[in-house]
């Protein structure tokens, strides 16, 4: 009782991001607290040990896009429940308090805007909400927003953050793979670019579709990147997975991936590239 | 051996009654038995559980892809690998005929017996696999021929290797050029649809199930461990993730189901094979009765309308 009593305050003390600007924030990996304006400033990459910790989209837009470019597209599209899935929670408590946490009612945000003053059409994912993961309405954003490129003769940049397809959608998730594929390779056709941005965490149904798809693949350091968790293949093969296995680095290495890009460089080399890949 | 899940009980008794009369050569005996499980197989099979489906789904009797081969074509030969890496035995492909139709006929492959099952890695592909099925199906495009893909894996493997050599990448480049494919392309589900790794052979212009196969984004054990913490909670995951033909087909995520013998493909093989013969040729010249570019469009339509959402009216 003393020890849920205890967890319980521990989470009460945890700030919601809903009292962003924190004053003060801790790096995950090197534990060094600073300043929490001083971080903003610097992308949210720890000066310390250059950890690049996890934003959401909303910051990344910032982050990634002309000041006052950005134009959100499809924000009407809400989730529904197909299956009226319940497993420990219900689905659609699931999304209430996903929405609740991030004040969107999906896992993406899309639009068009410009970067280093080229026009292109975005999507972001938000890990915020239900881990970023693959349900119909983040599929059909997806491939609203690939079609919108096509009309407007633009490339398409998707930043992904997700651990995979929503099981609460069950094959209605798993078929959005084949969807946002399908949709790629219409604009692949329409030799216009894409390019895909894996941010940490990027995993199975979407580093098995469009994720994986990009004329050029780009990950920001120390993303880890994989088909299957480490958890899983762990068990599987009964061994321990080598050091930096998944990292963005190891893809990188084995071909998987073009480059690995830190924060700070990340906008004009997108900027850049679709500048060069433009007509 | 037969083997027998323990709902399959009543049939097995009547089965071994049926071998005695005709060893007695008691034929009417046999005909009481027989009629006797003609109703036990509809009391059976007509009322089973998603779980017991997945159960049949996953029966060791059941026949895998090779089996179907044997039966369906002829004049065929296997082409191996991928030109790059080695041969992946969980996949296989075929170049041949079905009827007089020529065609490519690719098939997740699981393992009978340890030795086999081993070889054929479980049914569960790696890279290398899904990148023979590609360079298969380039081929039926580029010489027009339809392609049958048999679905039949737990998933793609979740492995060191297939790690290194870009399992996501194998799957979404199959999923990207499928949507895209010049030429006719038809896949079944014959028994287990284990996610990614199952569509990764699955976008096609008809996409359709065998009457006890599932297709699922995750395996119901993953499902229970990882939304309900209980690995104990499986026959719960199964209802829940809505994975059998019946439910697919009511959520119109699939064409058709495939009129697999009541009895189920472990106990009438022969029956099953023509079940997916007739669908493939049957479904092959409907298709191509359309323009290649009007079945591109329809393949492309059926897939972009997936997706169950609300669309407020903009604020």
């Amino acid at each position: 009782m003393i020890f849920g009593d205890l967890l319980k305050k521990v989470k009460r003390e945890r700030p919601s991001p809903k009292d962003a600007p924190k004053h003060w924030i801790k790096c995950k990996k090197c534990q060094a607290i600073m300043y929490y304006k001083e971080i903003a400033e610097k992308s949210f990459v720890c000066p310390k040990c250059d950890n690049h910790m996890r934003i959401n989209a909303a910051q990344r837009i910032e982050m990634l896009t002309d000041a006052g470019s950005f134009e959100e597209h499809d924000a009407n599209l809400k989730p529904i429940d197909p299956l009226s899935f319940v497993d420990k929670k219900s689905y659609k408590q699931r999304v209430e308090e996903s929405v609740e946490k991030t004040g969107r009612h999906s896992a993406v945000i899309s639009g068009s805007c410009t970067i280093g003053g080229i026009s292109t059409e975005l999507v972001v994912f938000d890990f915020d909400f239900m881990g970023g993961s693959l349900g119909s309405v983040e599929g059909e954003k997806i491939v609203r927003a690939v079609n919108r490129a096509i009309e407007r003769r633009v490339g398409v940049v998707i930043v992904s953050a997700s651990g995979g397809a929503r099981m609460q959608e069950s094959t209605f998730s798993l078929m959005q793979m084949a969807k946002t594929s399908a949709a790629l390779r219409r604009l692949d056709k329409e030799k216009l670019p894409f390019i895909s941005i894996l941010t940490d965490p990027t995993f199975g149904g979407v580093s098995a579709s469009f994720a994986m798809l990009g004329d050029i693949i780009i990950a920001e350091p120390g993303t880890i990147i994989g088909f299957a968790g480490a958890r899983v293949i762990k068990q599987t093969i009964g061994a321990e997975l080598p050091e930096g296995f998944q990292s963005a680095e190891f893809l990188v290495e084995h071909g998987l991936i073009d480059m690995v890009e830190h924060r700070k460089t990340l906008k004009s080399t997108v900027g850049n590239l679709l500048k060069i890949m433009s007509r | 051996m037969a083997f027998y899940l323990d709902f399959e009980n009543k049939i097995k008794n009547i089965q071994e009654e049926i071998e005695l009369a005709e060893i007695r050569k008691d034929d009417h005996a046999k005909a009481i038995f027989e009629k006797e499980l003609d109703k036990v197989v509809e009391q059976t099979y007509s009322n089973l559980s998603a779980y017991q489906q997945l159960q049949l789904a996953r029966h060791q009797d059941r026949p895998y892809a090779i089996d179907y081969v044997k039966l369906i074509m002829h004049d065929y030969h296997e082409i191996h690998g991928e030109r790059t890496f080695r041969d992946d035995p969980a996949i296989v492909c075929y170049m041949g005929y079905i009827d007089e139709q020529k065609c490519v006929v690719i098939g997740e492959q699981k393992g009978r017996g340890t030795k086999n099952k081993l070889k054929r890695n479980f049914g569960m592909p790696h890279p290398e696999g899904y990148r023979k099925a590609l360079r298969a199906v380039k081929l039926a495009e580029k010489f027009n021929l339809p392609v049958l893909m048999l679905i039949d894996t737990p998933g793609a493997y979740p492995g060191l290797g297939a790690e290194e050599r870009g399992q996501s990448e194998a799957i979404a480049r199959n999923l990207y050029e499928l949507s895209d494919l010049g030429t006719t392309t038809i896949s079944v589900v014959i028994g287990e649809g284990g996610s990614g790794g199952a569509l990764a052979i699955g976008v096609a212009d008809r996409l359709a199930m065998m009457r006890y196969s599932v297709f699922s984004v995750i395996s119901p054990e993953g499902c229970a461990a990882i939304l309900w913490n209980d690995p104990t909670k499986v026959e719960t995951a199964t209802k829940a993730l809505k994975i059998t033909a019946e439910d697919l087909k009511e959520l119109d995520l699939i064409d058709d189901i495939i009129d697999e013998p009541l009895i189920g493909a472990h106990r009438d093989k022969n029956r099953a094979a023509d079940a997916i013969k007739n669908y493939f040729l049957r479904e092959v010249s409907a298709l191509e009765k359309l323009s290649i570019d009007e079945r591109l469009a329809k393949r492309y339509a059926r897939l972009e309308s997936i997706g169950r959402f609300q669309e407020d009216s903009k604020a």
